[in-house]
């Protein structure tokens, strides 16, 4: 097996997809079309539940999704398995790695030891790619790193069984077979992301997700206020925006990277009309950007009159009107 | 985003990582630009952080005032949910609800102390005698 070679990536489990499928000769891969064909792109407003005592807002899809949809698209077959015991977790990894074989774990974030403090909550879908193991350090790439590091057993024991939820039980993935891939199925797994991103955005019943779910976050912030209190609600918006910016979304509530995999579609499909909606996803992203901004004045304390709520909640609702636009036109696409 | 606008701000990144923007370049094609951080997100994490500060020191006036156990000052330093913390502790959400009763955490054993002292890292030594 050839040498590793780290990739860093906006998103952590577009970058672990990438790096361990170039690694087996998948060279066209690249972050955008991972999440483009793993139909990445999201948004939920999860009612009845907070997150570190705030909204739990996502814009991504389920964790695990995207590999699972891209190997899949590109017929790559994978091996995962999840562990009671974490000797045996540990054993495995060890087994996998003597044959040489790079190995994708997911691992909670709060004991991480690369990651700096302030980045450390009890996240536990974040994913990474064990290469190696020197001594009784084991060789870490992980993709929002701009180089690779290592850990000590103990460490990477800890986060493979961080607990809460999503546990990751010490669960582990890699590609076992990898065939030689044909354009052909490079445009279908294309055709089949956009395909169930549209639906993702456009008709899962209820006002909760898709481009109806921005709504139904944009009614919520206009109560905020009154409900909440000035501080809570600055702090609510302010969780928005760290889930929409925060590194591993690549700007813009991964909306700059679901208009790059348009581009790139573009190209693969030969069809320029995919052209036209990367730049209406493009828009939504900047509209995003300037969302933050608006709630960023909020939670510094420099805006805090009700009307300032409302320009937030303004804004969304136009982003919302901007991406169901976006995903009409693309739905109506013939590719 | 344009790739002259992408924002190079201090952040808590600084000496560990720069983080991946996507990007339009020159020609209005999508490429990558390392960023160091943007200020308007800073400022969210610092006020979350501020936040579990005030909610830590919160935890420590209940717990002078006699209406809480040392398990929630530890709970909040170490920003768990009963959720991460009945993973840690392998103990049901309910019965860490009770634990938080400053009476009931008195009568507690040690074996079960010892199982809140690994989930928070300290000893049980520190977590009998934490003095708010």
């Amino acid at each position: 097996m050839s040498e590793f070679i780290h990739h860093q990536t906006a998103h952590c489990e577009n970058g672990v997809t990438v790096s361990l499928l170039k690694h087996h000769g998948v060279d066209f891969i690249s972050e955008p079309l991972a999440f483009g064909m793993g139909s990445g792109l999201f948004y939920i407003h999860i009612p009845f539940m907070t997150v570190n005592n705030g909204p739990a807002i996502s814009f991504r899809t389920m964790p695990g999704a995207i590999f699972k949809r891209t190997c899949k698209a590109l017929d790559v077959k994978v091996e995962r398995k999840k562990f009671k015991d974490s000797k045996d977790a540990m054993a495995f990894l060890d087994a996998k790695l003597a044959q040489g074989i790079q190995v994708g774990c997911q691992v909670g974030v709060f004991h991480l030891p690369y990651f700096p403090k302030e980045y450390r909550f009890h996240f536990n879908a974040h994913n990474l790619i064990v290469f190696g193991k020197e001594g009784d350090r084991y060789l870490v790439s992980d993709p929002v790193m701009e180089v690779t590091t290592s850990i000590s057993a103990e460490e990477l024991e800890k986060v493979r069984f961080a607990k809460g939820a999503l546990a990751p039980r010490g669960h582990l993935y890699y590609p076992v077979e990898v065939h030689k891939i044909t354009t052909e199925q490079i445009q279908n797994g294309i055709r089949k992301g956009i395909k169930r991103n549209c639906r993702d955005m456009l008709n899962i019943p209820g006002s909760v997700a898709g481009v109806k779910g921005i709504v139904h976050t944009s009614k919520k912030i206009r109560g905020w206020r009154e409900k909440l209190g000035p501080r809570q609600a600055g702090l609510y918006l302010g969780q928005i925006v760290r889930m929409q910016e925060e590194i591993g979304t690549g700007g813009g509530g991964f909306r700059f990277l679901y208009a790059a995999f348009l581009e790139e579609a573009a190209a693969i499909m030969q069809n320029d009309e995919l052209l036209r909606v990367s730049e209406k996803m493009t828009k939504a992203g900047d509209l995003w950007r300037d969302s933050a901004l608006q709630m960023s004045g909020i939670y510094k304390g420099r805006l805090t009159e009700q009307k300032d709520f409302e320009a937030c909640a303004d804004l969304l609702v136009e982003i919302s009107a901007v991406e169901k636009d976006a995903f009409k036109d693309l739905s109506k696409i013939k590719l | 985003m344009k790739k002259s606008d992408v924002p190079q701000d201090k952040s808590a990144l600084e000496h560990f990582t720069r983080e991946v923007c996507y990007v339009k370049n020159e020609d209005g094609h999508y490429d990558t630009e390392l960023s160091t951080g943007w200020e308007t997100k800073k400022v969210a994490l610092d006020e979350a952080w501020k936040e579990i500060e005030r909610r830590t020191s919160d935890a420590r006036e209940k717990i002078k005032r006699g209406e809480a156990s040392p398990i929630l000052f530890f709970m909040e330093e170490k920003l768990m949910d009963y959720t991460v913390l009945a993973g840690y502790t392998g103990i049901w959400k309910f019965r860490i609800k009770r634990h938080l009763k400053p009476g009931v955490f008195r009568k507690l054993n040690d074996s079960v102390l010892q199982r809140y002292a690994d989930a928070f890292e300290v000893s049980v030594h520190e977590l009998k005698n934490f003095k708010a």
